[in-house]
């Protein structure tokens, strides 16, 4: 695969996790979402509930958020925005 | 010891004690600074999503939300003011106030109503003497701000928003808080939070065009659950701004409080020596004058 995804995960009082990854899954307010690189320009809620990363090398980082946030990708940049979020593994 | 010589020791001695307390402050604040400016910029990545956020959906739709609605005859106004909790900080908490109270009479003059909310004890304080209204006030934790907080402050300024204005609703909501400027310089500022105007944070993002976004799910909905977490957010960001700038502050007023306990040490210290010279010099020519007597006693 060629192409990857940038991804910040950010929280209220604190940058999370950031780095290169291949997947992001994360759960919206209207299901489960999965984003490749090459997704189209999106902003969506997203509601309370595990955001899974593979990043490109090493194991998966899954972050728990409690109270939802949002979630923008842009050319293959993903931001992950949640007000109040952990990383569980 | 004279009585003059025992005055000047003790205020030296008082002096001294104040001393040690305005130099311990003032580092106390100085290593505070660094945690604070570090909570100020580690939201940042936070805060800049969000603005961009909401200016892409702002960009991207004719947005009618209740939150950005303007009236153009405001009626009423609510003024948050943000002091700190504690005082020795110079002009720190006076400085806002006093800001808070000129956009008051702008205000007033302006027709309008107003409703106060507070944050910090100072501001509790100064409202208290003055025998003013205010709705409701949130004190500790000022130099240590915490996020909830911010969200219980924003819940209720967007409530008192939204109600209309019969109900005691406001149509306008401004924050006033010290800005970190520098180490040196601390500002006192206005910012209108609602209705929203948002605000780009940096100049060379506000060129750049926003792919069309896909929003999910609709572009209302999204707006309905983004404006609420920004306006949590620039409350909370005020906050963190007055926390650094409220170090910073104390930490200058200790400086300066230090340098002048010194001063007055030495001033004393040198006026002490003078009035112990004068005392043995007194001393002197008493036992030389008593001496003489005796001698001229002797020699009938």
């Amino acid at each position: 695969m060629s192409k990857e995804l940038t991804v910040n995960l950010v929280s209220a009082d604190k940058p999370i996790w950031s780095g290169n990854a291949s997947m992001v899954v994360a759960k919206t307010a209207e299901g489960e979402i999965g984003l490749l690189a090459g997704h189209e320009p999106m902003l969506a809620i997203l509601a309370p509930g595990m955001i899974k990363i593979t990043p490109t090398e090493g194991p998966a980082v899954v972050a728990e958020s409690l109270d939802g946030g949002f979630l923008s990708i842009e050319r293959d940049v993903v931001m992950v925005v949640v007000r109040n979020a952990s990383l569980v593994s | 010891m004279g009585a003059q010589l025992r005055v000047y020791r003790q205020k030296i001695k008082s002096a001294k004690t104040t001393k040690k307390i305005t130099r311990a402050m003032e580092l106390i604040s100085a290593s505070r600074i660094q945690k604070a400016q570090q909570r100020v910029a580690s939201s940042n990545p936070y805060t800049r999503a969000v603005t961009r956020a909401v200016s892409a959906v702002a960009t991207h739709s004719n947005i009618s939300h209740p939150l950005t609605m303007r009236n153009d005859n405001p009626k009423r106004a609510a003024i948050v003011i943000f002091t700190s909790d504690r005082g020795l900080a110079g002009a720190f908490s006076s400085g806002v106030l006093k800001e808070a109270e000129a956009l008051s009479s702008k205000l007033r003059n302006e027709g309008q109503e107003l409703v106060y909310f507070l944050v910090g004890r100072k501001a509790l304080a100064n409202f208290n003497f003055r025998k003013r209204k205010f709705v409701q006030e949130w004190t500790g934790g000022t130099d240590l701000p915490e996020f909830t907080t911010a969200s219980a402050i924003a819940e209720q300024v967007t409530e008192v928003f939204l109600k209309d204005i019969a109900d005691g609703g406001v149509d306008e909501i401004y924050l006033v808080g010290n800005q970190f400027v520098s180490m040196m310089i601390q500002e006192p500022k206005v910012t209108r939070l609602l209705p929203l105007e948002v605000v780009e944070e940096e100049a060379s993002d506000s060129h750049e065009v926003f792919p069309l976004y896909e929003f999910e799910p609709e572009v209302d909905k999204v707006l309905d659950s983004l404006l609420p977490v920004y306006i949590e957010n620039r409350i909370f960001n005020v906050m963190l701004q007055s926390a650094a700038a409220e170090h910073a502050a104390r930490q200058k007023a200790m400086k300066s409080a230090t340098d002048n306990a010194e001063k007055l040490i030495s001033n004393y210290t040198r006026l002490a020596n003078a009035a112990r010279q004068a005392e043995i010099t007194q001393q002197i020519s008493e036992i030389v004058g008593g001496a003489d007597a005796l001698a001229v006693v002797s020699e009938d």
